[in-house]
């Protein structure tokens, strides 16, 4: 008992070290790949080729000021970002990052939970993350704030849907909701084979549910002035944003366990597969939001509702269909 | 035309057909452009080349023996818009004037080269130097010694910070 608690504590001190890691180093990866899109450096002054910048901001936003504005809902307003970072970084528990290993002569997992219901749980959970940034939006008592809440709002239950819709065709293919399970349905051949439409339909919504460029209506620059965290700053706003690219992360993760074969690949399966798809999901993720621009607000409803939810039941139909009359 | 006919105008926009292919382009062009140099230069360490012609910081030429060329003629002086020229004249026995104290208000200067075409003796001229950064407002009134030397005052990120 002891000796499973320790690996377990020692498992999640390595995995949530590691994730937080990435979380803050995707930052610098944003950074330096939309500067390289823009024929600019990026950062290049803190470290070698800066790649301490990082640190740097985590040191900055510790010395900022704390602000909170006198017509804020102060309570609500202080817990938003906690439910932000708590929802995103509760999802590394359900990563597989690979298969067992064996370390000291013990059979060690590479993930920390294997849940039957671990896709369902995921899902959840993601959309608590949403609250974070309406209940800040909400609170901060700033008109971009209100109105950025309401988008994340609007945009939340309209995207949330099609996600589900594309998960559930690939756990038909799979035949289970369990991420570890779906990893190993896909020995052979890869789920965006089996399901290149879902795949589609999951970027798509996973890049509205993680708010980036083109669907990023809750936060919108131009319009909303950084929308539902206007008002926050120092840390509080570092933990919306470490949210967001935690979320990244998650996502990334995501499409690699569902759609990209999870820590398998060719010549030796192992977790540097699972984390060279990751990364390539998060370059992806920056690279399209250098690419697109925002949607207006009403083409993002009407994409989400209009296409993009039939879209998915239509797949789910013909995923069914498939499945009848071949008999799998 | 009312608010109404400009609401029916965006709605009546229907979209042309045409969704995937510019999508792939656009990706293939961002892509394209990350895999390209930089077009940005990493000032201070690098710099770009200005033209020959540029106006910078005034330099006061001297001759082979290291003396002034200028003559306190005061031409430019005079001719200068801002006034930024102060020369207080000293004549020799022989007959030879020299400056005695020629100040530049660099804050005042517009850079115009006016003072560069006036002088009859090609005295002065303006340099390439165009970063000079300090924190006193004294520093940036130069005298005889500063003006021989410009280039010693090209900014150096080291030595300020």
């Amino acid at each position: 008992m002891l000796e499973f608690m320790t690996i377990l504590i020692i498992k999640t001190l390595v995995a949530f070290t590691v994730s937080l890691l990435i979380v803050a180093y995707s930052t610098w990866i944003e950074r330096k790949v939309l500067g390289h899109v823009q024929l600019r450096h990026g950062p290049t002054r803190v470290g070698f080729h800066g790649l301490m910048q990082p640190i740097a901001d985590g040191i900055k936003g510790f010395f900022k000021e704390e602000l909170v504005p006198d017509n804020a809902d102060k309570p609500l307003f202080l817990i938003a970002p906690i439910i932000s970072i708590f929802a995103s970084v509760t999802l590394v528990v359900l990563i597989p990052f690979g298969d067992t290993v064996t370390i000291m002569g013990r059979e060690i997992t590479l993930y920390l939970t294997d849940l039957d219901v671990g896709m369902l749980l995921i899902l959840g959970i993601s959309t608590i993350g949403s609250y974070g940034g309406i209940i800040g939006g909400w609170s901060s008592g700033n008109k971009y704030g209100v109105i950025g809440g309401l988008r994340g709002t609007a945009q939340m239950i309209s995207y949330e849907l099609p996600l589900a819709l594309a998960v559930i065709a690939v756990v038909m293919v799979s035949g289970s909701l369990s991420l570890i399970d779906i990893v190993n349905s896909q020995t052979g051949l890869w789920n965006i084979v089996k399901q290149p439409f879902a795949f589609v339909l999951f970027i798509i919504c996973g890049l509205a549910e993680l708010n980036r460029t083109p669907f990023d209506m809750p936060e919108a620059e131009a319009e909303l002035a950084c929308g539902f965290n206007v008002e926050y700053s120092s840390m509080k706003f570092a933990l919306f944003f470490m949210a967001e690219y935690c979320h990244m992360f998650v996502f990334s993760a995501l499409v690699t366990t569902l759609f990209l074969g999870g820590w398998h690949g060719p010549f030796v399966d192992g977790p540097h597969w699972f984390f060279l798809k990751t990364f390539m999901m998060i370059f992806f993720c920056v690279w399209e939001r250098s690419t697109f621009p925002r949607l207006r607000y009403d083409q993002v409803m009407s994409f989400g509702w209009k296409i993009l939810l039939p879209c998915g039941l239509i797949n789910i139909l013909l995923t069914g269909l498939w499945m009848l009359v071949f008999n799998i | 035309m009312g608010d109404k006919d400009y609401i029916l105008n965006v709605s009546d926009r229907r979209p042309e057909g045409k969704y995937i292919t510019p999508i792939l382009k656009g990706l293939a062009y961002t892509l394209k452009n990350f895999f390209s140099k930089p077009i940005t230069i990493m000032y201070p360490e690098e710099r770009r080349e200005v033209s020959d012609r540029w106006r910078g910081l005034h330099r006061l030429k001297v001759d082979d023996q290291g003396k002034l060329l200028c003559v306190a003629c005061g031409l430019c002086a005079k001719i200068c818009p801002p006034q930024a020229i102060t020369i207080v004249p000293y004549e020799e026995a022989g007959g030879t004037r020299y400056p005695k104290e020629f100040v530049i208000d660099e804050l005042r200067c517009i850079f115009c080269g006016y003072c560069q075409e006036a002088c009859p003796k090609d005295a002065i001229e303006l340099s390439k130097v165009y970063d000079f950064v300090d924190y006193e407002r004294e520093n940036f009134i130069f005298d005889i010694e500063k003006l021989k030397d410009p280039e010693k005052y090209i900014f150096n990120s080291k030595k300020i910070a």
